[in-house]
């Protein structure tokens, strides 16, 4: 018997890819998808996340749900660093189409055309999609 | 099952977590901790005020590792590893530590 603290090795580590593209509230999507990259990432995986479409409404500053008694939960985008999930991918294109650029978002992303995401989609063990 | 502390009674989920955060109080946390036959020393607080503060901030409870990881970088290396938490939070220090911050259970908790 191992002691509680002691931690087990990881064994294989699989690229998992969560790709959002639905707004943040309205939904659970957003918030389903969140929570399970958050407990996704106890089990030391190569998680990222993906934004495209209306999901990069997700990372959009100055959220306001009190007209919508929903939590907001946009500050939980920040605490994914400390979870180790580092690699948010967000598409040019649907921030461009959307009138938004980087300077809106709420946490540091890497933008990237749709043709590199799609590659990089393509390099992945596991894509779960919001 | 409802708690009782300082004369009031709070509600609770079947695990024993607050219902509303907003109830909490420090005597809530005391008398949580003497329903498991335990005493709460600044140690312990200091743990719990963490938490707290990590809600308030992130709007989640954290993860076990990620509470080590956030408490060895504020507190020292000394406080911020496995052992330590677990001796004094001996269920499992995200999951009972944050029952006494009056947080819901963290997600992905152990």
């Amino acid at each position: 018997m191992s002691e509680p603290w002691e931690e087990e090795g990881p064994g294989t580590i699989k690229k998992f890819m969560y790709v959002n593209r639905k707004a943040p509230y309205g939904t659970i999507y957003a918030l389903e998808s969140l929570e399970v990259v958050l407990i996704a990432a106890a089990f030391e995986q190569d998680v990222s996340m993906a934004f495209l479409d209306d999901g990069v409404y997700q990372l959009k500053k100055g959220q306001d749900t009190q007209g919508i008694g929903m939590k907001n939960f946009s500050p939980t985008y920040r605490a994914l660093e400390g979870y180790d999930v580092e690699k948010l991918y967000v598409e040019a294109e649907s921030l461009a189409e959307r009138g938004l650029s980087e300077d809106d978002l709420l946490v540091p992303v890497e933008v990237m055309g749709r043709e590199a995401l799609a590659e990089l989609m393509d390099e992945q063990d596991v894509i779960l999609s919001f | 099952m409802p708690i009782e502390a300082g004369g009031k009674m709070y509600e609770t989920d079947e695990e024993g977590y607050l219902a509303d955060l907003n109830d909490w109080n420090p005597d809530l946390a005391t008398a949580m901790a003497k329903a498991d036959g335990a005493d709460l020393d600044e140690n312990h607080w200091e743990v719990i005020n963490f938490l707290r503060e990590y809600y308030e901030e992130y709007q989640i409870a954290p993860a076990v590792r990620v509470l080590t990881k956030a408490i060895g970088k504020k507190l020292g290396p000394d406080k911020g590893n496995s052992k330590y938490l677990y001796e004094l939070f001996p269920y499992g220090p995200a999951k009972q530590a944050c029952k006494y911050a009056g947080l819901p259970k963290p997600t992905g908790c152990v």
